[in-house]
């Protein structure tokens, strides 16, 4: 990877970037391009606060949290992969919580807070874990990046949480290992298989967390 | 998706009476099962009822010393309740067990409950299935069967029930507390919940239409060793080809619900009574009546190894 690390990073920064001037994120959204009105859907008000900013919008009941970011308010940082909650690429934070966007309408979340790779970091200020798996090299094709860079940030959370996993030993001692992070992270695929030096920059986290 | 409007309930009573008032209507929690099958139309509702906003998000002590669990408290949260992990670790294990943080962050306890079975025939609509499009038979009893149920099938469905969580409630007796349209609130025994398959395999479990999810109700701690050992194809994310959920008392008792093999959560009198024979009686006693295909009979050699295994872990932790 550090061969062409350029083109890679530069694609992973640049798309960051994009999202200073995305038009979406402004107060007034672009019209929605839903096709509902003519099957009978009525569309449906939302506001929601993504990225730090309120965002307003008329979206089709059927919207997906997934397609409202991407569709409607441009934020094509979060991946569409399988789009039925088995591969992570769409997994972005809800009320301090990773979920699967694709598996949720977006009209469910009114007034809530959503924060997509897009509001982790900008390139100048870039989130520990974005600048951990550049260091560490944690993608290849980059399609998964933001799904896995959201549910890690989030995975630490968890762990800092005592939230319990399949391989916790004990239930009441909930800490740091690569077999917690493994395990916490199934729910991202990697068809590239980054997976040992994505679980490099998480551990390169956590250890920052706790220095 | 088909075309759906959709309401936020302000109440439970405006729930109940939503869903009485408008054909196919359904309730959405955390809609990750759900939302999943709307996009491959096998559910096509016309109307959803957005219940998350109602209050059901609470773990509660009940007099006669349990808890109760609302409907809509997420998996996580359950896994991770400190009273869940001391009093009932089984469930808390089962729970992990199951899906991925991601989606466990969603699932609420009522629509783990209803989830649908993951049966291949199921999902493919081009293909028949009982119990999506009745009468048209199913396309699994000669077909991929490998992950299918072996016992309380019927000839008109072999599909199991998916879920992790309700292996560990049905191993705990809990209670499921429900209002019925008109306001009725009843509750049902987990193990009388889920259906099995008979000649109408489309009935997943015992609700009538309209009939909400309030609650689950576990009765006071049992006390003993709690294990969950859930066999699949990978180490993570996968459904189970086998489960055992297992609680091991004083002098040999024990009790234990099976997933994976069945189309409801697996438990019998004779499996429990047969604690202190070891493995092989205690799979024979739960596996009676067995009915597998050449696919999926390798099951019955798996519960009996995943048994002995916790067998053998048991006695070298004595």
């Amino acid at each position: 990877m550090t061969s062409d690390g350029f083109t890679r990073r530069h694609i992973l920064q640049g798309s960051a970037a994009a999202t200073a001037v995305v038009p979406g994120l402004t107060q007034a959204a672009p019209p929605a391009r839903s096709v509902s009105a003519q099957e009978g859907s009525r569309m449906m008000a939302l506001d929601m606060k993504v990225n730090g900013r309120d965002v307003h919008l008329q979206l089709d009941p059927r919207t997906t949290l997934l397609d409202a970011l991407r569709e409607h308010l441009h934020l094509t940082g979060t991946k569409k992969g399988c789009d039925h909650g088995q591969c992570g690429a769409c997994t972005v934070i809800v009320e301090g919580r990773r979920i699967n966007s694709c598996l949720t309408l977006a009209v469910m979340h009114e007034g809530e807070t959503v924060t997509t790779i897009e509001g982790l970091g900008t390139p100048e200020r870039l989130h520990p874990m974005q600048r951990a798996f550049i260091v560490h090299d944690g993608y290849q094709c980059g399609y998964c990046t933001p799904g896995q860079i959201c549910s890690a940030v989030a995975v630490l959370e968890e762990i800092e949480a005592g939230v319990p996993s399949h391989v916790t030993q004990d239930l009441d001692h909930v800490g740091w290992s690569d077999a917690e992070a493994r395990e916490r992270m199934s729910g991202n695929i990697c068809r590239c298989a980054a997976y040992p030096n994505i679980i490099a920059a998480m551990r390169d986290v956590a250890g920052e967390d706790k220095a | 998706m088909k075309a759906f409007t959709y309401e936020r309930a302000r109440s439970v009573e405006a729930a109940v009476k939503a869903a009485a008032s408008v054909q196919s209507a359904r309730f959405i929690a955390g809609g990750t099962n759900l939302l999943d099958l709307m996009k491959l139309q096998i559910e096509t509702p016309a109307h959803l009822i957005d219940v998350n906003h109602l209050g059901l998000d609470k773990i509660e002590p009940t007099q006669e010393g349990g808890l109760r669990i609302g409907a809509l408290v997420r998996n996580t949260d359950l896994a991770a309740d400190q009273r869940v992990r001391r009093d009932y670790a089984v469930l808390s294990r089962a729970l992990v067990a199951g899906a991925s943080g991601q989606l466990r962050n969603k699932a609420t306890t009522g629509g783990n409950l209803l989830q649908r079975t993951r049966c291949p025939y199921f999902y493919d609509t081009r293909m028949p299935c009982n119990k999506r499009r009745p009468g048209s038979g199913c396309g699994a009893m000669q077909g991929m069967s490998r992950s299918l149920a072996i016992v309380g099938v019927s000839d008109a469905c072999i599909a199991q029930n998916p879920s992790d969580m309700a292996v560990a409630l049905r191993l705990l007796d809990a209670q499921v507390e429900t209002m019925a349209q008109g306001g009725a609130k009843r509750t049902i025994p987990l193990a009388d919940f889920h259906r099995l398959p008979g000649d109408t395999p489309q009935v997943d479990n015992a609700l009538q239409p309209g009939e909400m999810i309030l609650s689950v109700t576990l009765p006071k701690p049992i006390g003993g060793i709690h294990v969950y050992r859930k066999v699949r194809d990978r180490a993570s994310y996968a459904f189970a080809l086998v489960s055992v959920a297992a609680v091991f008392g004083q002098n040999g008792q024990a009790r234990f619900a099976f997933g994976g093999v069945a189309p409801k959560p697996w438990r019998t009198d004779g499996a429990d009574a047969a604690a202190s024979q070891g493995a092989k009686a205690v799979a024979e006693a739960a596996l009676a009546g067995a009915r597998t295909t050449p696919h999926n009979d390798f099951k019955k050699a798996l519960l009996r190894q995943t048994l002995a295994s916790l067998y053998r872990q048991q006695e070298a932790q004595a």
